[in-house]
């Protein structure tokens, strides 16, 4: 870091002027008794560890919560531990064999490519859903606007676990309101219909949950960031012919495209790792068509008592996370700016 | 005018249906909570809770530990966020209002550490807090919070502190404050607001955790309300209105608290603060 051109703000220009050491009455260097540190003389000493001290907490504690933690995923993913190992308090280095395990293993390719899609659809429902929210809000009158706005914030409050629930609920085999309504609806099959035997309306239902719960986050940011547009850049293309489509896809869109890239990484980041949602929808004990990365993770040190493969696993996790964030990563230290 | 009189149609029933797709489980939740029993259990929905009942309310809150998780909910959250927002505030400050060796490192550590999803580092940490002998406690819990709080309040404190100008505090010191003063007497009152919305976002998060609790604590009298409302859910097909009542007991704080700041969550996730 280059020392800064900024005066310090807090630094000796400000302080005020101190009496220069030729002031002291001349005395007899001998009888004079040891000189007593000047005021200030310390604190300048000091100054430039100011910063250090103020981060020194957090920085120790992060550095036991997080970075040994993050030692430790790594370390273990190299090593062979199981509930000996657990009661031993320390494992087996088997270098590269758990890697070798998963990799080899086809259900590790379904899993991955699982979540991928998993997360793929969640953040391409959420973003064009909560887009066309967003369009829409821009084109009500003020009461209705207001009106819509609250129902997004109060989705948006609903802390995960209840949400789940609701939606657990309105599912709900016998009694689910979404089961009777399609059989008024008159599509056959639907009554006494168990959302979760098959795997493909499973995830669908799972699907609508994180999408519920997201969509307002974007709705409302995406609308935010509508209203920045100026209305006489959109006009003109309409004037000039432009349909509505072409309108955003020219206009709207080119102009709110950083938003949307945060969005949609955020959106990504979450969905990627999305667990309590499955977990607590199919009661704590998802079968293997349900696992994502996440979850098989979990099973593999929780269920199985294999700590050193899940540790592998969420390796391989937080490795891809950080592959589709990096560009996040770097527009947030664009931002920040040097 | 007809044509513009059909768009307005339009939207509006777009709208109608996006309110009912937003607010419609909500309501449905809360009138289930209020339903008697007869009522949740029939074939055809009674879409009013009427006549209703508190029976539910009472079933949940009579659960055995709810008043015990409770009391732990908020012991660990109060924990967490004070913990976190006094380590956070200090470094916040460092980071924000000084030049020194090593700012532009912290900052993208700050960044990256966000990015580490918590559900992978699960392990490690249930392995070291085992050793430890910290597994089933309210500390082993509260230190694996901070492992996420702290670093994405950093992150949010840093940037409601770089929004005040120093300007103020400069005068102030012209005027005759020490250091230290100014920080008291002008900084200090400043940055409240944002220290009150970086509390509530901590709370949030903590509240509403899932996986963590789950992992680390055992017994039912150690648990956090959410793991509570969960093993409820898991009675499958019986006891809806227990669950409904629960789900919004369990919702109210979280909603109270989230409307205190829902303003500011637009602006502090996009300029920078990561986690939701």
């Amino acid at each position: 870091m280059k020392p800064t051109v900024r005066p310090d703000p807090f630094g000796g220009e400000l302080a005020p002027p101190r009496t220069p050491p030729t002031a002291r009455p001349a005395t007899d260097p001998a009888k004079r008794p040891p000189p007593a540190p000047r005021p200030g003389a310390r604190a300048r000493r000091l100054r430039p560890l100011v910063p250090y001290a103020l981060l020194a907490p957090a920085l120790l504690v992060l550095a036991a919560i997080l970075g040994f933690p993050l030692y430790r995923l790594v370390s273990l993913s190299f090593q062979r531990y199981g509930l000996r190992e657990l009661i031993a308090g320390k494992g087996t280095f088997i270098g590269l064999q758990n890697y070798r395990d998963i990799l080899g293993d086809p259900f590790f390719w379904t899993v991955v490519a699982r979540t991928v899609v998993f997360a793929a659809v969640c953040v391409g429902l959420t973003m064009a859903l909560g887009t066309l929210v967003a369009l829409l809000l821009r084109n009500l009158a003020r009461p209705m606007r207001v009106l819509v706005t609250a129902g997004l914030v109060a989705a948006w409050a609903m802390p995960t676990l209840t949400a789940v629930s609701i939606w657990q609920w309105l599912f709900d085999f016998e009694f689910g309101i979404v089961n009777w309504l399609l059989t008024r609806l008159g599509v056959a099959g639907y009554e006494q219909h168990n959302w979760f035997d098959q795997p493909l309306q499973g995830f669908a239902v799972i699907v609508m949950v994180v999408v519920w719960a997201a969509l307002p986050f974007v709705a409302i940011t995406l609308h935010a960031g509508l209203t920045q547009v100026p209305a006489e850049l959109e006009e003109a293309a309409r004037v000039d012919g432009a349909g509505a489509f072409q309108v955003f896809r020219h206009i709207t869109f080119p102009m709110l495209k950083p938003i949307f890239l945060i969005l949609a990484t955020l959106s990504t980041i979450w969905d990627f790792k999305v667990f309590t949602q499955i977990w607590v929808l199919l009661n704590q004990r998802p079968s293997r068509d349900y696992f994502l990365l996440g979850i098989w993770s979990y099973s593999e040190s929780f269920g199985v008592t294999r700590y050193g493969k899940g540790a592998a696993i969420a390796v391989v996790m937080v490795v891809l996370l950080m592959v589709l964030t990096a560009f996040y990563v770097r527009q947030m230290l664009k931002a920040v700016g040097p | 005018m007809t044509r513009r009189r059909l768009a307005r149609a339009g939207y509006n029933t777009a709208a109608v249906l996006v309110l009912l797709a937003t607010v419609f489980p909500i309501y449905w939740m809360v009138a289930t909570g209020f339903k008697r029993g007869v009522d949740i259990l029939s074939f055809e929905p009674k879409w009013l809770p009427i006549p209703g009942t508190l029976e539910n309310y009472r079933t949940a809150i009579g659960k055995p530990y709810f008043l015990q998780d409770v009391v732990n909910s908020v012991v660990v959250v109060v924990a967490t966020v004070l913990v976190s927002l006094a380590l956070a505030f200090l470094a916040a400050l460092a980071a924000a209002r000084f030049r020194f060796r090593g700012r532009a490192a912290l900052i993208v550590m700050l960044i990256v550490v966000q990015m580490v999803p918590l559900e992978a580092l699960i392990i490690p940490i249930y392995l070291m807090l085992d050793g430890a002998g910290q597994t089933d406690r309210l500390a082993g819990i509260i230190v694996t919070y901070l492992t996420f709080v702290l670093p994405f309040s950093i992150w949010t404190l840093r940037g409601f502190i770089v929004n005040i100008p120093e300007e103020l505090e400069e005068a102030a010191m012209v005027d005759g404050c020490t250091r230290a003063g100014a920080f008291r007497r002008i900084l200090f009152p400043l940055v409240a607001p944002g220290l009150v919305a970086t509390a509530v976002f901590s709370f949030i998060q903590v509240w509403n955790d899932y996986l963590i609790a789950y992992v680390l604590l055992r017994s039912p009298e150690k648990q956090t309300l959410g793991i509570w409302l969960a093993s409820f859910t898991t009675n499958h097909g019986t006891q809806w209105g227990g669950v409904m009542a629960g789900s919004t007991l369990f919702a109210i704080p979280a909603v109270v608290f989230f409307l205190l700041v829902q303003r500011r969550v637009v602006t502090g996730l996009t300029a920078g603060a990561v986690k939701g």
